[in-house]
C-alpha cells in the first residue's frame, strides 16, 4: 500500500505555470514582450469601452416606457423604440389585425430551414414539404382564399419582405448561376457568348443602378396602364444580379475539375447531363462551398438595398420610425437591433456552411 | 434581317394598339378597379407618414383620402405607395400611380418638361433657418461667417447658396445625408444654424434636448408650394382633384366640419345648398355623386381640421397656420367658388 503511493508521488507532473489556466495565459497571451504589451492594451480597452457599454445598454436603459421618459434619463439606451414600434417594424403595412398570418409563414419558413439542416432528412418528402410550405406561405401572406382577407402585395413589408426577397432571391439565384456557369463553359458558340455577355454586363454594374433600372425606367416601357408588381421588379434584379455572381464562383469550381474526371465518365458510358450530375457537379459544388455562401450572405444583405426604391423592407421600416418626432435621434438602439437581426441571418448562414463542408468532406 | 424587321414592326404596332385601347380616362380606370393609387413620402411626419399601426398619417394622406371620399364615397378606398425623390414623378407618368401627393413644390419646369400637372396648392411652405437663442440674432441677414448644416442635393442647399450670395455673406455649409444626423448634428453644436422647410425644421426642433432653446429666424427665403400632382392630358380627372382640395378650404371657410355637416345639410345658404349637394349640379359637372363635397367633409374633414390633427399646434410638430390661414384670417388659403 505504501509502495503503491510511493509510486504515484514519483509521476512528476508538469510545472504548474505550464498547465491550466496558467500556462494557456502564458502560452497564448503572455508569450514574448511583444504579446504582453498587446494582451495589456486590449484589456485596458476592453475594461474602458465594456461596462460603460453594458451600463448604457442594461442598467440605464428604458425598455418599455413611452419616448418622453426615455428623453428624461439620456445617458442609457432606449430600447422603447423597437418595443413601442415592434410590430410596425417587424411587419411594415401589413394590416394590423392580420399580422398573424406573415408570423405563421414565417414560422413555417423557420422550422422548415430548420429541419432541412440536417442531410439525413434530405428526401423527396422533404421537397412536397417544401412546395407544400411555399404553397401555404403564399396563401397566408397573399390571402383571397380559404376565407382569408386578401391583403396585396404594396402591403407587404419589414422582415418577412426581408425574409421574402433573401429566400426567394438566393434560391432561383443559384441554379440560374450554376447554369450560367455550364453555359460559359459550353462549346455551344451562341451559348457560350450569351453567357459571357450576361454574366459580365449584370456584374459590371452595381444592384443599385439595377434596382433604379428595374423600379424606374422600365415602366416607362411598358404600355400605358400595365404595370409589374413593384416587389417583383425588385424580387428579378436581385435573382439576376446575384446569378452572375455565383456563375463566376461555379465556373471556378468546374475548372478545378482534371480533365481526367470527363474522360473517365464518358469511358463508363455517362452522357453530358448524366457527366454532370454524377460526376462533375457534386465535385465542382462542393469545392465552391465557402465563396457561394460568402456571395449568398452579402446577398442576403444586398436585400437592404431595396430601401432606395422606397419597398418597406426591415432596414426601411426602421427608418421611417426614426423619421417620426417622437423617436428621432433613438438611431443607435434601432439600428442595434436590425444589426443583430442581420447576424444573426448571415451567422447561421456561415455557421451552416462550415458544417455542411465538414459532413462533405467526411463522407 | 426581315424577319428581325417584321417582328419589330409587330412588337410596335401591338405597343400602340395596348395604347390605343388605355385612353379610358383616369376617372373610369380608377372606378373599374375599386381604388385611388396615391404616390406618398413615407418618411415625412406631418405629411405623410405610417403610425406604428402602418396607417398613413399626414396632410398628404388625408388630401389622397379626400380624393377617395369624392370618387367613391369611401375615404378608404385608397392605396398608397411610398415613393423617392427621384422615383414620384416617373411613377406618375408611368401610370403605376393616379395622383402624387408627397409634398411637391409646384414648380414651371415639373409642369411643362415633365407633363405634369400640379392642382390647387395644400400647404405653402418656404424655407427657413432655425437658431440657438444663446447665438443672439435676430435676422437671417446676421449670419455672415456662419456654418450651416443642410441636406446635400435638394433645392434647400441651392436656396441656402443664393441667399448667402445675394446678400454678399460667407458661410460653410455642412452637409449632411440623413435628416436624423441632421439634427443631432446641430443639437451637438457642428453648426451655428439649420436650414430646411419650415414645416422640417419644426420636426428637428420638436426633438431637441430644450426646445425653447431654438428659435426660427423670420426670414423665409424660398416659395415651396407643396401641391398633389396629376398626369397632363386628363383635364377631368385633373378638375376632381384640384376641386377636392378646393372643396376642403371651402368648407373651412363655410364652417362646415366632419361634425356638423349633417345639420349643414338643412343650411337655408343657397351656396351651402350647392356644396353639400342639397342643391344638384356640381357633382354632375365633375362627373361624380352629388354628394361628393358631403362625403369628403363627413369622412375627412374640412381643411382646418386636417391641418390641426396632421400638423398643427397640437401635434409634434407644433406648426402655427401662417401662410396656411384662411384669407379671411390673414393667410393665403383661398378657394375658388363652388358654382
Amino acid at each position: 500500500m505504501e509502495a503503491l503511493s510511493a509510486n504515484i508521488k514519483e509521476d512528476l507532473k508538469p510545472p504548474r505555470v505550464n498547465i491550466g489556466i496558467i500556462g494557456w495565459v502564458r502560452a497564448n497571451l503572455f508569450n514574448g514582450v511583444f504579446n504582453s504589451i498587446l494582451t495589456i492594451v486590449m484589456l485596458f480597452l476592453l475594461w474602458k469601452t465594456i461596462p460603460p457599454l453594458l451600463q448604457w445598454a442594461f442598467i440605464d436603459s428604458t425598455w418599455l416606457a413611452g419616448s418622453a421618459s426615455c428623453r428624461q434619463s439620456p445617458e442609457g439606451a432606449c430600447w422603447s423604440i423597437i418595443s413601442k414600434n415592434f410590430r410596425f417594424i417587424i411587419f411594415g403595412f401589413y394590416p394590423y389585425e392580420l399580422q398573424w398570418r406573415p408570423l405563421v409563414a414565417m414560422i413555417i419558413l423557420f422550422s422548415l430551414l430548420f429541419y432541412s439542416r440536417n442531410r439525413n432528412n434530405w428526401k423527396k418528402s422533404l421537397g412536397y414539404a417544401w412546395i407544400t410550405g411555399l404553397i401555404l406561405m403564399g396563401i397566408l401572406m397573399k390571402g383571397g382564399l380559404l376565407g382569408l382577407k386578401s391583403v396585396e402585395t404594396t402591403q407587404w413589408g419589414g422582415l418577412p419582405l426581408t425574409l421574402l426577397l433573401a429566400v426567394f432571391g438566393l434560391t432561383a439565384a443559384y441554379p440560374l448561376g450554376v447554369v450560367l456557369a455550364l453555359g460559359r463553359q459550353s462549346k455551344m458558340k451562341g451559348v457560350k457568348v450569351l453567357s459571357i455577355l450576361y454574366i459580365e454586363l449584370i456584374r459590371g454594374v452595381p444592384l443599385i443602378s439595377l434596382l433604379f433600372m428595374s423600379s424606374i425606367i422600365f415602366p416607362l416601357f411598358l404600355p400605358e396602364g400595365i404595370t409589374i408588381n413593384k416587389i417583383l421588379r425588385a424580387q428579378v434584379a436581385i435573382i439576376l444580379f446575384t446569378a452572375a455572381y455565383i456563375a463566376e464562383v461555379v465556373r471556378g469550381g468546374l475548372q478545378g475539375m482534371t480533365q481526367g474526371q470527363y474522360e473517365a465518365a464518358e469511358a463508363l458510358g455517362l452522357n453530358y447531363y448524366l457527366t454532370l450530375r454524377l460526376v462533375i457537379l457534386p465535385q465542382a459544388l462542393k469545392i465552391v462551398i465557402p465563396p457561394t455562401v460568402s456571395i449568398l450572405i452579402s446577398a442576403f444583405k444586398d436585400t437592404s438595398l431595396v430601401v432606395i426604391i422606397a419597398l418597406f423592407d426591415l432596414l426601411k421600416t426602421t427608418q421611417s420610425v426614426l423619421s417620426n418626432p417622437e423617436w428621432m435621434g433613438f438611431s443607435r438602439e434601432a439600428y442595434m437591433f436590425i444589426a443583430i437581426l442581420y447576424f444573426a441571418g448571415c451567422f447561421s448562414m456561415s455557421n451552416y456552411s462550415r458544417k455542411l463542408e465538414r459532413e462533405l468532406s467526411r463522407g | 434581317m426581315k424577319l428581325l424587321k417584321l417582328s419589330l414592326m409587330v412588337l410596335v404596332l401591338a405597343i400602340f394598339a395596348m395604347t390605343g385601347m388605355a385612353q379610358a380616362g383616369t376617372l373610369q380606370e380608377v372606378q373599374d378597379k375599386g381604388f385611388v393609387q396615391a404616390g406618398v413620402n413615407g418618411g415625412v411626419f406631418g405629411f405623410s407618414m405610417p403610425d406604428e399601426k402602418g396607417i398613413w398619417k399626414g396632410i398628404d394622406a388625408d388630401t389622397a383620402r379626400a380624393v377617395a371620399a369624392a370618387v367613391f364615397g369611401d375615404a378608404n378606398k385608397v392605396k398608397f405607395v411610398a415613393l423617392t425623390a427621384v422615383q414620384r414623378l416617373p411613377a406618375l407618368q408611368s401610370k403605376e400611380i393616379d395622383i402624387l401627393c408627397r409634398n411637391t413644390t409646384q414648380t414651371l419646369t415639373r409642369e411643362t418638361t415633365n407633363g405634369l400637372n400640379f392642382v390647387h396648392v395644400n400647404y405653402y411652405d418656404g424655407q427657413g433657418f432655425l437658431i440657438p437663442k444663446k447665438l443672439g440674432i435676430k435676422s437671417a441677414k446676421e449670419l455672415d461667417g456662419a456654418t450651416v448644416c443642410v441636406l446635400p442635393g435638394t433645392t434647400t442647399e441651392m436656396n441656402a447658396a443664393d441667399f448667402f450670395r445675394s446678400n454678399s455673406m460667407k458661410w460653410k455649409p455642412v452637409v449632411i445625408e440623413q435628416t436624423a444626423e441632421l439634427s443631432k448634428a446641430f443639437f451637438g453644436g457642428r453648426c451655428d444654424c439649420l436650414t430646411s422647410d419650415v414645416s422640417q425644421l419644426a420636426a428637428h426642433r420638436s426633438v431637441a434636448p430644450n426646445p425653447d432653446d431654438y428659435i426660427l429666424l423670420p426670414e423665409i427665403i424660398s416659395k415651396e408650394p407643396l401641391a398633389p400632382v396629376v398626369r397632363h392630358g386628363d383635364d377631368q380627372w385633373y378638375d376632381i382633384v384640384n376641386w377636392t382640395v378646393m372643396a376642403l378650404i371651402e368648407a373651412e371657410e363655410f364652417g362646415i366640419t366632419s361634425k356638423n355637416v349633417d345639420e349643414m345639410l338643412k343650411s337655408k345658404n343657397p351656396q351651402i345648398q350647392r356644396f353639400l349637394g342639397v342643391t344638384p349640379g356640381m357633382g354632375k359637372a365633375l362627373g361624380l355623386d352629388e354628394k361628393w363635397a358631403y362625403n369628403i367633409i363627413k369622412q375627412v374633414g374640412n381643411y382646418g381640421e386636417i391641418f390641426e390633427r396632421t400638423v398643427g399646434v397640437n401635434t409634434p410638430l407644433g406648426l402655427e397656420r401662417g401662410l396656411n390661414e384662411l384669407w379671411t384670417k390673414g393667410g393665403i388659403m383661398y378657394a375658388a367658388p363652388l358654382r
